[in-house]
């Protein structure tokens, strides 16, 4: 039977699954359904559920939106959520460097990014990388440790460590409005040439579409400090370009049947210069990686009482890349791998109010994921995931309690060798809010979270490296916080306060074979964290109408081995510091914006063992970055000026990998 | 709960200012590691006989893109371990010794060290560990020495990034104005060399185009520098020793999977297979008349290393039943991964590389297996290099 054949009953299955679950809920909504019913409906507008802010969420929230994203003026994702506490991010440096986020010392894995409400897969190495996606045509970043506590949502959204939500743009009008244009162009440093555009259109009173694209250019060379502090040299690094492309077009819809939809296509096709690691001798490498990533993903969200409603989702996602190596020469040429990913994705999330303070949910997910590549000896793998979440939220005037139950089935097939065995996990959280006070302005939370993240394609079917054996990697997450939140008239001062206990085992970890080529996959590591985040947040204006805000991330984290037997038992995993923190001030006055970050992060060690050829020093960057507005031919045009790393430091965030010294940035957009 | 705005804005500000302070204060200068400069054995000492073994080098691999190549050295005069003495004798080369370490040897009064994805030889006095000369060759693999002349491998072929060339060669290097002499080209990606009798043989892998491995010795006659013959052996080869009688122990790795690692036998004479065992060889060294083969083999069925510590009499060329440590040291063993023999008092260096990402250990046992000493190392302690008076 072929794969493809399979994949159509799998997804039989699923809908057969998914379906009594359905009918259950869409048949006692239609027995309450009546002309009035669907009136009282759209005055109450049930599905904008009340979004958890992160003063009274019931785990830890960091949101980046709309104006403040807007002000740091940073170029990606990445560089945006480094601002976050408890956040280390693996920057391989340069506009086109591989950057991922690794959340409270667990591993970039265990963190999953999504991308209107739709996890961003890899199946094959569980990575996203966020230096790839735009801040241009995003609304908001947040970060929830735990799991985000909101309704309606997918089993996927239950199912990681942490989550990290991307919400696009949406369309939205003025008055009268039919349209609107915001296009800009970005250059600066590292020849890069960024120009985007993004244009909304409203069709009619129940149907808008957007089309937002931009184009990336940049050489990427940058200078860099090669020291051991008796030598000193200066190299530039090379063969660090990019050039990429994103197009995006959706469509959002309403009907007059208390329904809302939207579609989405999602295009992003690069090609760029691997620049390697900088050792000895050796100052250029002549690798390459094109990728390219294709998904159409939609949401349809259904009223049906005011008591239940449900959102389907679905995503079809294409995702190829290439790597391309001359210096390797085998008997059919230059070494050139190509993988090809392809994931189908439907869910069914159903919410229902069972009384005044009691909300239960019921999510179903199907996903099937294949991984095709050149390689000798491939498996060609195909994973089957079905996960259903079960889900009650108990709120209360000052008390909310939630929790969830994630079932998790994983079958895998190969076409050649050994697979996978089949997998049934279940996955249990508990989150608690509370109000001691009659004050609402200080509130405390707890959160218990158990679960896994699944061994990649790379992990388990890797030539010479994977290993089919592994088990899932487990985390277990114990937060304690507050938070304190004080509204004047002039100001907004919020303090929050988490500490946590994190354990990591059977974690999956790569030891070696019989040489530097042969190495595969265990299960080996315990890992056990121990740390703590400080937020302040302090906002408002002053008499004469400036407008300030400030915040303040500290974040201490003791993330250490304790594989039994291992030689670097009780040693701070690598890449950890134990102190880092950001700040961020930003002042507005009439038409000028300014804007200045800091970023801290710690003494860490690059490889397990804490010695001193394996240090690394402290680094930290100052950003700065001014706005101005101004009118031309009666709509608005905005000029910005960002200096980064203002000081100029020479740093690596990952050892060998050199981070760009003071760059410079500069932004103009209109908006029609 | 009400909280004075003004007295939080004032914490607020001195909380502001320490945390500054702190964080600009706390980035020192480079730490160099400590332990200070390298100082060189004395190079004449009254009463000591010809053929006296001062000390050896030791040569870290350092895992790949770690650029933490390192050299340590032993002195058995003074009984003491001296780590990273490249850079000690050398703080001023940009990088230090590289990435990844590959091979280390003696000749004359010079110390050769074959530095893998860095691309270069480092050529080091053998006394002070100071750079004498660089030699730089892409993909440079293993070095040997034969009247006169070096002999490295490179995977890289004579013409690079030719998608058509996948052969490698070697290198003749001259070993007193450190250039390259000649070039031949060789099978994909060549392994270690030897030089005997007026030939070259050179062991080919072709490890980058699996499944299709070399399957052969590569002659070269010294001569003309031609490769003049193909000796047919085993799968993807390797190590290659040869013994006081002739004859040359080539390791084949095999496939990692359905053909297994063997040991085979070459005679130079007429340069045949004459013998085969079935033994997975990572690293061998023949020293009178015994070999000391060391032997990992991944089996992916089990999931589990298969670890051996053998010895084969190269006169009988039979394998002998006893392992070469006697005494149970081999349990706190993790990754053997090269072993060396004192040629004066026959004492058995054998090194662990562990993990791989942290330090391993170098493990000295008497000729009858028993454990003398150990030591911390470098990452990947790989290779080893007599200094013998």
């Amino acid at each position: 039977m072929s794969i493809k054949n399979n994949r159509f009953i799998n997804l039989l299955n699923c809908l057969r699954l998914c379906f009594p679950v359905f009918a259950i809920f869409a048949g006692y909504g239609q027995e309450k359904d009546s002309v009035t019913d669907y009136r009282k409906l759209e005055e109450v507008v049930l599905w904008q559920e009340r979004k958890s802010t992160e003063h009274t969420a019931v785990v830890p929230v960091q949101q980046l939106s709309g104006e403040t994203l807007k002000r740091m003026s940073s170029l990606s994702v990445a560089d945006a959520v480094r601002y976050f506490s408890g956040v280390q991010l693996k920057d391989y440096g340069g506009v086109g460097g591989l950057k991922t986020i690794n959340v409270r010392s667990m591993g970039s894995e265990h963190t999953g990014v999504f991308y209107d409400g739709i996890r961003l897969g890899n199946a094959q190495n569980g990575q996203v990388d966020l230096g790839k996606y735009a801040l241009d045509n995003l609304e908001e970043i947040s970060l929830y440790n735990g799991q985000r506590p909101d309704a309606g949502q997918s089993a996927k959204a239950y199912a990681s460590a942490n989550t990290i939500y991307l919400q696009s743009r949406k369309p939205e009008f003025e008055e009268g409005e039919q349209w609107h244009l915001h296009s800009g162009i970005k250059t600066g440093s590292f020849g890069l040439f960024n120009p985007y555009l993004n244009l909304d259109y409203k069709i009619n009173n129940r149907l808008s579409a957007r089309v937002s694209t931009a184009y990336t250019y940049a050489h990427g060379r940058y200078k860099y400090r090669f020291t051991n502090g008796v030598y000193d040299t200066t190299a530039t690094r090379e063969n660090a370009d990019i050039r990429a492309l994103r197009l995006e077009g959706a469509l959002y819809g309403t009907t007059g049947f208390n329904s809302k939809w939207f579609v989405k296509y999602y295009h992003y096709d690069s090609e760029r210069g691997l620049p390697g690691a900088v050792v000895a001798n050796r100052f250029y490498r002549p690798q390459r990686q094109w990728d390219k990533n294709d998904f159409v993903q939609g949401e349809y969200r259904q009223q049906f009482t005011d008591r239940y409603y449900a959102v389907f989702r679905a995503k079809y996602s294409k995702d190829y890349s290439r790597y391309f190596d001359p210096e390797i020469v085998t008997t059919s040429g230059f070494l050139d791998n190509r993988y090809h990913q392809e994931s189908l994705y439907f869910s069914l999330s159903n919410s229902y109010r069972l009384t005044d303070f009691w909300k239960l949910g019921l999510a179903v997910d199907y996903e099937n994921n294949t991984l095709d590549a050149n390689l000798y000896r491939f498996a060609y793998p195909e994973r089957n995931n079905y996960l259903v979440a079960l889900t009650t939220n108990m709120d209360w005037p000052r008390l909310n309690l939630q929790g969830s139950l994630l079932s998790t089935t994983v079958k895998e097939r190969v076409r050649y060798y050994e697979r996978a065995e089949d997998r049934q996990e279940f996955t249990p959280t508990l989150m608690v809010g509370w109000q001691p006070f009659n004050s609402p302005n200080f509130r405390l939370r707890a959160y218990y979270k158990r679960i896994f993240r699944m061994p990649t394609f790379n992990d388990l079917y890797y030539t010479f490296v994977g290993n089919t054996f592994l088990n899932p990697e487990y985390t277990e997450q114990l937060n304690l916080g507050f938070s304190y939140k004080q509204q004047r008239d002039k100001y907004l001062l919020e303090f929050q306060g988490d500490v946590y206990k994190i354990g990591v085992k059977d974690k999956i970890v790569a030891v070696p074979g019989v040489n530097l080529f042969r190495w595969t996959m265990l299960n080996l590591g315990k890992v056990s964290t121990t740390g703590a985040e400080a937020r302040v947040r302090w906002s408002g204006t002053t008499v004469g109408g400036l407008t300030y805000g400030m915040q303040f991330n500290y974040t201490w984290q003791e993330a250490l081995d304790k594989t039994p037997g291992s030689s670097v038992y009780g040693n701070q995993i690598p890449y950890i510091p134990v102190h880092s923190g950001s700040a961020n001030i930003s002042a507005s006055y009439r038409k000028w914006q300014l804007n200045y970050s800091f970023i801290y992060t710690g003494e860490r060690y690059s490889q397990k063992a804490n010695i001193p050829s394996n240090y690394l020093q402290p680094w930290y960057t100052h950003d700065i970055a001014a706005r101005y507005e101004l009118k031309v031919w009666e709509n608005k045009m905005e000029l910005s000026l960002a200096v980064n790393n203002l000081l100029n430091q020479y740093y690596d965030v990952i050892k060998n990998f050199p981070m760009p010294g003071r760059s410079y940035r500069l932004t103009i957009n209109y908006t029609l | 709960m009400r909280i004075d705005f003004t007295e939080w804005s004032r914490y607020s500000a001195v909380l502001t200012c320490l945390l500054l302070v702190a964080l600009t204060a706390c980035r020192s200068d480079d730490p160099l590691e400590s332990g200070g400069v390298f100082e060189p054995p004395a190079s004449e000492e009254p009463g000591k006989s010809e053929g006296e073994v001062r000390g050896f080098y030791l040569l870290n691999e350092g895992n790949m893109g770690a650029n933490k190549a390192s050299l340590d050295f032993y002195d058995y005069t003074t009984e003491t371990y001296i780590s990273n003495v490249f850079s000690k004798a050398n703080p001023e080369l940009v990088g230090g010794l590289g990435d990844v370490g590959n091979d280390i040897a003696v000749y004359g009064s010079k110390l050769y060290v074959v530095v893998n994805v860095s691309n270069k030889v480092e050529v080091l006095d053998l006394h002070s560990g100071k750079r004498l000369g660089k030699i730089d060759v892409p993909n440079c693999r293993y070095i040997t020495f034969y009247e006169g002349k070096a002999y490295l491998s490179a995977y890289l072929g004579e013409v690079a990034l030719d998608p058509n060339a996948p052969n490698g060669m070697v290198a003749e290097i001259d070993t007193t104005s450190l250039q390259i002499t000649r070039t031949v080209e060789v099978g994909r990606q060549p392994e270690e060399l030897v030089g005997h009798e007026g030939k070259l043989y050179v062991a080919n892998s072709g490890g980058y185009s699996p499944p299709d491995y070399e399957t052969t010795l590569s002659v070269i006659d010294l001569d003309s520098f031609q490769e003049t013959e193909r000796i047919e052996v085993g799968m993807n080869l390797h190590r290659l020793k040869i013994d006081e009688e002739g004859d040359l122990y080539v390791s084949s790795r095999g496939d990692y999977y359905d053909n297994p690692a063997r040991l085979y036998v070459v005679d130079t004479e007429d340069h045949k297979v004459k013998k085969s065992f079935d033994l997975a060889v990572s690293d061998m060294e023949i020293h009178k008349g015994i070999a000391y083969a060391i032997g990992v083999e991944f089996n992916f069925h089990t999931g589990q290393n298969t670890i051996s510590y053998s010895k084969i009499d190269t006169r009988t060329e039979s394998l002998l039943d006893d392992s070469f440590i006697t005494d149970g040291t081999e349990e706190g063993i993790e990754l053997p991964y090269g072993v060396a023999i004192n040629p004066q008092t026959d004492e058995i260096l054998l090194t662990d590389a562990g993990d791989y990402v942290s330090p391993g250990r170098l493990y000295c046992f008497s000729p009858d297996g028993v454990l003398q000493w150990t030591v911390t190392t470098g990452d990947i302690p790989a290779h080893i290099a007599f200094v013998v008076e």
